[in-house]
């Protein structure tokens, strides 16, 4: 990578030696070091992915100083938060990471679980789901980070072919949860409502498409020269550095650093599940690609156990429960509640106040496509949080981008930009 | 290594400055006692006790109490894979603390959000601007007594001029009040 030094001399050079026949008498270096040229990229860029804007100062094509300039995307979620019940604040996960909505939706009914402490009383085919909804969600994030990233930097086939496959995810989750996007899908203590008949088997069959596909997209992309210029070497962050700006998920992990949530602090029935946690070498735009590559391999091998071992089997002929057997909780059955009084008063109670959770504070991370997706909860009981703190992982990670930037072309922002996958819904919240 | 054996080498180091950890769902927090100290118990924790990561930073309004603000450091240790909360007290007059930028710079957005939505400043840091808000916003949006509405400016289009559908409905909290109870819906009662 030629540094501002070297590009500056050369062309000053370049532009003596040319002017010296029209001009000999000038000394004119000073003047041809050139103004720098602010530009403004963004908030509405193709390669910005949403509504980031950065403000870049160049010197010639080389980025002298970038600011980044967020919140254009701003709705207040966490005052939101603060005015609703538990289970209101729902459907708002589904528009953090709105690319990974089944993801946030776990991650959420987790934390919340932490709180009332029914975090390790989960019945197993719940914790099984979850999983398969995480992993589905990981998987369909990557395939888009991918595909975007391999559209900004010039390969327009692999778009397509990524967008096919997310697209059959979009179905199974329309399938599970009755909405493509905003799933809503999880409960506080459990799930809304339990698989579909004949999902397991579309599951299957995808997960068998979907390996074909990435396939595809590794041969038209780790080898292909253009593609291996525009990235390898472009964008380097040091281990030291990304634990400095607390980057986490794929863009830590490229790093070089072995932090996985579903490794370090197992939730969920991850530790009876076997899978790798992908590691990168250099930690440039190249090895975040390679990671997420692998990540969707191991998202597709743990989907396929979760499905083989998934407790009650595809269609639940067992009646294994799917939600916390705590009235205080999760809503009763319809049936119950026109019949019997203590599950008409538990509805009544749940619908209008909420449930009444424990003074206290937690914090839990999950392992979201996007990196480590926390939820900061303070709680002084009754049935709304008092503060509930956001740990978006995309707005930690775009916060490197004013110390990465300077020294590349204006050209490799683009590649880096796209290999750092964010998500301005979830960063400006 | 748990994070409690951590929790109390701090406190051996700085004494009665922080509080006797507290567990709550297996976490362990430490109150700090002086937040003119934060960054200094920090620099610590990250060089001697090998916290090199700091997860989070998030700040709590005690509306009508005093001290009124709260923040919350959530450290973590890549090696001994142990969580430590730690939380300090800074008061409404005040509304000023060391920055932790210095000790791990994810801290820098973190600390101008805060300052952004709560409002409380941070000395030291290096470019103390608003994040999520624009320049010259003129409120602090996450305050308790910020109207979930919105409020009204002199600024043409930039903010709510009517309050949003959410204002007022069920569940709407009403800032201070002894406890939840009385902050809470259900204490409003029915209205006719």
């Amino acid at each position: 990578m030629p540094t501002p030094q070297a590009i500056q001399f050369g062309d000053t050079v370049a532009r003596v030696a040319s002017g010296a026949l029209a001009h000999p008498a000038t000394d004119d270096s000073q003047e041809l070091q050139g103004e720098k040229m602010v530009l403004n990229m963004g908030p509405s860029h193709p390669s910005t992915h949403g509504v980031l804007r950065i403000v870049l100062e160049l010197d010639g094509e080389t980025i002298t100083k970038a600011v980044p300039d967020i919140g254009y995307l701003h709705r207040g979620d966490e005052k939101i938060a603060e005015n609703m019940t538990w289970t209101q604040f729902i459907p708002y996960t589904d528009r953090l990471d709105y690319l990974a909505p089944l993801a946030n939706n776990v991650a959420y009914a987790l934390a919340v679980e932490k709180l009332f402490g029914i975090h390790d009383k989960l019945p197993p085919r719940c914790q099984y789901i979850r999983v398969i909804c995480a992993e589905l969600a990981r998987i369909s994030s990557h395939l888009l980070g991918v595909g975007c990233y391999a559209m900004d930097v010039g390969a327009m086939t692999v778009f397509l072919l990524t967008f096919t496959e997310r697209e059959k995810i979009h179905n199974l989750a329309e399938s599970l949860s009755g909405a493509r996007f905003t799933t809503t899908y999880t409960r506080i203590g459990g799930l809304a409502r339990d698989l579909p008949p004949r999902w397991v088997e579309q599951c299957r069959q995808f997960l068998k498409e979907v390996i074909v596909d990435i396939n595809e997209v590794d041969t038209l992309l780790t080898r292909n020269k253009i593609w291996v210029d525009r990235t390898k070497d472009v964008g380097v962050i040091p281990k030291e550095v990304a634990i400095d700006y607390a980057l986490t998920g794929p863009n830590l992990r490229a790093s070089g650093v072995d932090y996985d949530l579903r490794k370090a602090h197992p939730y969920l029935c991850y530790q009876d599940l076997e899978f790798e946690v992908p590691l990168g070498s250099v930690g440039d735009c190249y090895d975040r690609y390679l990671v997420r590559m692998e990540e969707m391999r191991q998202s597709v091998r743990i989907v396929a156990q979760c499905l083989d071992k998934l407790p009650g089997g595809p269609d639940n002929q067992a009646g294994e429960p799917i939600s916390v057997a705590d009235g205080k909780i999760v809503l009763p059955p319809k049936r119950k509640v026109m019949t019997s009084m203590e599950e008409l008063i538990h509805q009544f109670m749940l619908v209008t106040q909420g449930m009444n959770a424990p003074v206290g504070e937690i914090y839990f991370g999950h392992e979201n496509p996007k990196g480590e997706l926390g939820f900061y909860i303070n709680s002084r009981g009754g049935g709304t949080p008092y503060r509930m703190k956001i740990r978006a992982p995309s707005f930690v990670n775009l916060s490197i981008l004013s110390h990465l930037l300077p020294g590349h072309l204006m050209s490799d922002t683009v590649a880096i930009l796209g290999s750092f996958d964010f998500v301005m819904g979830e960063c400006d919240r | 290594m748990n994070a409690l054996d951590l929790a109390r080498q701090l406190r051996e180091r700085f004494g009665d400055l922080l509080s006797e950890p507290a567990e709550f769902r297996g976490e362990v927090t430490l109150k700090l006692a002086e937040a003119d100290r934060v960054a200094e118990v920090c620099q610590f924790a990250k060089g001697t006790l090998g916290f090199d990561f700091l997860i989070d930073v998030s700040s709590v309004d005690n509306y009508g109490d005093d001290p009124r603000w709260t923040l919350v450091y959530e450290l973590y240790g890549l090696g001994h894979k142990c969580h430590l909360r730690l939380k300090t007290n800074v008061s409404e007059e005040r509304s000023e603390l060391p920055t932790v930028s210095g000790v791990w710079r994810t801290a820098d957005w973190h600390e101008r959000e805060i300052y952004d939505l709560m409002g409380v400043r941070f000395t030291g840091h290096p470019d103390l601007r608003r994040i999520i808000m624009w320049e010259g916003y003129p409120y602090h949006p996450l305050r308790k007594d910020f109207p979930l509405g919105g409020k009204p400016t002199e600024l043409p289009d930039v903010a709510f001029t009517r309050t949003a559908p959410i204002e007022g409905g069920p569940f709407v909290t009403a800032p201070g009040g002894k406890d939840a109870i009385e902050r809470e819906p259900r204490a409003k009662g029915f209205e006719d």
